[in-house]
């Protein structure tokens, strides 16, 4: 019965054509994603490939792809991807970006004309570097001030939306089904180490291009499947550190989340996970002392970035991937390896349509991260 | 008769099985949901990935699948087999009201979640190897058994087991139980009545999978029931 509510209140949303933002919808969405350890260049069409046996997962209202090691012809600068309702708001915004930014580069970003595809924003790619002289007088060190850029331009700038600001890394995000987007936006063209994917079941929002995911923000993506029940509390926390969530999505508040622990926390990705998905106090309980006093200590400074609900996610960084269930493991998640590749779907049947014969193939347990990362780093 | 799934989509592979009767073999199977659902007068062979949902609401009909299965396998089935070689995602035996699974692998979370039993309906589950989170999980009635065939004692069940268990049996073989179980759960060594009450199942599991009966025997069974002396009053589980 609430299914039949949510649709026609979504119905209604759809033609009175509402942003995320201006109205919640009370998601089972397809998740995957690879990665070469070695660094070898996969192409694109691959994670839209696996995507596809998924199709059941989505309804259409949003596909999108994360890719890194994509732009190793710019790889030392930020690579702003930019959705404009109309040219205005572009002049706008690029008055804002010249300011801040110097910009080595820009274009449109190529698509590829689909009619399963329509009411495309203007699509704009930059590659920038930060102004140098308002970088040193703002104090502040580069990543945190293209954040702040990138998180003003979102809050500030009506029909302006920055979906992606990483290095060597692109988002690529769209209403439609995954395997469409992918086409959309000529993935094929594209070769990186590391792909996700997500295909979109919206439930909470009416399904604009700017919520479809990956979420991003600098080289942090976040692919998610779930409806989480904590994002208020999450929400209020992560504002506190000048995070603005325009959205109302959770998955943009997980990739704060993110953000905040790993990037300005330093934690490790492990340590974060553990706040995210804190072990039960009477899991704690049972752990050796070192490791109790460790995760309670975690569990009691960051108790508001526990995030409580199903979720299964998949985030991207510079070198890496890692998968996390919440700790009910209310969502599915399966891992395979072969050689040096890792892989990564919401269901078996994604990863064999990559892999056919892994060399090994599990589901990795609630709360437990799985990281794969570049072998030596990053070159 | 044999069917190709490749690129087929759920619905026209699902309407093609339920025109046809007897043995049918799938080849190349890859995330097709709900497929045999409601199924009673055939036996199906998979060969591949069948997707969420095998078997819903199965109502007599056999499956046997040569690798794995995703998730919610047998949801809600009412009667008939399946038979999975490899091991399953999570849910399997979701709401299972009658007939038989027998899984040679793994379990995922939450297998046979909300079994329940009524009269002459008592479904079965057999799981060969280890089992995730919440086996059990407000099971109502029916019978699990988890072998742990070919690991330690202490990794064959994980945390929460029979959380809000309120009937059935769930057999574990093992000598010792280690995972903690909440105190609404009573557990005891099986007695001689209670093996005899699984005997026929581990028969028939044994006879699917070829492995010696003696192989299973080889260890005593924890039988996990509900205490009825001490009924549910406080939370589900504490956060």
């Amino acid at each position: 019965m609430t299914a039949f509510v949510f649709i026609f209140k979504f119905m209604d949303v759809k033609t009175m054509l509402k942003k995320e933002g201006e109205i919640r919808i009370p998601s089972g969405c397809a998740i995957s994603g690879l990665i070469s350890k070695k660094g070898k260049n996969i192409c694109g069409d691959k994670v839209v490939e696996s995507m596809t046996v998924m199709h059941e997962r989505s309804n259409g209202l949003g596909g999108g792809f994360a890719g890194y090691g994509i732009y190793p012809q710019y790889k030392d600068l930020y690579a702003l991807h930019i959705f404009y309702d109309n040219m205005r708001c572009r002049e706008e915004c690029e008055k804002f970006i010249d300011e801040v930014f110097e910009v080595v580069n820009l274009s449109k970003i190529p698509t590829r004309k689909t009619p399963k595809i329509t009411n495309e924003p203007l699509i704009w790619r930059y590659f920038v570097a930060p102004a140098h002289n308002r970088l040193v007088d703002s104090q502040l060190d580069e990543k945190e001030y293209i954040a702040r850029a990138v998180l003003r331009i979102n809050r500030d700038l009506n029909g302006c939306y920055v979906f992606s600001s990483g290095k060597n890394m692109g988002v690529f995000k769209a209403v439609g089904y995954p395997e469409d987007v992918g086409e959309f936006y000529r993935l094929d063209e594209y070769e990186g180490y590391s792909w996700t994917g997500h295909g979109r079941y919206p439930t909470n929002t009416p399904g604009w291009w700017g919520g479809a995911h990956p979420f991003s923000l600098l080289d942090y993506s976040i692919v998610h499947n779930g409806e989480i029940s904590s994002y208020d509390a999450n929400r209020r926390f992560i504002e506190m550190f000048g995070y603005t969530c325009t959205l109302q999505t959770d998955t943009e508040v997980i990739t704060y989340i993110f953000d905040y622990l790993l990037r300005r926390q330093k934690m490790t990705l492990e340590e974060a996970a553990s706040v995210i998905a804190a072990p039960f106090w009477s899991v704690i309980d049972t752990m050796p002392p070192e490791e109790r006093q460790k995760l309670s200590f975690l569990r009691n400074t960051f108790g508001s970035l526990l995030v409580t609900g199903p979720f299964s996610i998949l985030l991207g960084y510079e070198g890496g991937l890692m998968a996390l269930n919440d700790r009910l493991k209310l969502r599915s998640m399966v891992c395979a390896e072969k050689d040096d590749m890792v892989y990564f779907a919401s269901e078996e049947c994604a990863i064999r349509v990559m892999e056919p014969n892994p060399d090994r193939i599990w589901a990795p347990r609630g709360g437990e991260p799985v990281i794969a990362n570049l072998e030596g780093g990053l070159s | 008769m044999k069917i190709d799934c490749t690129g087929k989509k759920y619905d026209i592979l699902n309407r093609e099985i339920a025109a046809l009767e007897g043995d049918i073999t799938l080849d190349n199977c890859c995330g097709q949901r709900f497929i045999a659902a409601g199924a009673s007068n055939k036996t199906l062979t998979i060969n591949g990935i069948p997707g969420n949902a095998l078997g819903a609401y199965l109502d007599g009909a056999e499956i046997i699948v040569r690798g794995n299965v995703q998730d919610a396998t047998g949801d809600t089935m009412n009667d008939g087999k399946i038979i999975i070689n490899g091991s399953c995602g999570d849910a399997v035996g979701y709401a299972m009201r009658g007939g038989k699974i027998f899984v040679r692998g793994d379990v995922g979370y939450r297998a046979g979640i909300h079994m329940k039993s009524y009269k002459e309906k008592v479904p079965v589950l057999v799981i060969g190897g280890k089992c995730g989170s919440f086996l059990g999980e407000y099971q109502a009635g029916g019978v699990i058994i988890a072998l742990g065939l070919g690991y330690d004692d202490k990794d064959v069940l994980d945390s929460f087991c029979a959380t809000g268990m309120h009937g059935g049996k769930i057999f574990i073989r093992t000598n010792e139980l280690n995972a903690k179980i909440t105190p609404q759960i009573c557990v005891t060594t099986a007695s001689d009545d209670d093996i005899a009450q699984i005997a026929p199942f581990i028969k028939e599991f044994c006879k699917c999978f070829g492995i010696p009966e003696a192989d299973v025997y080889n260890k005593n069974f924890q039988v996990l029931s509900p205490n009825s002396s001490n009924p549910y009053k406080q939370l589900y589980v504490q956060n």
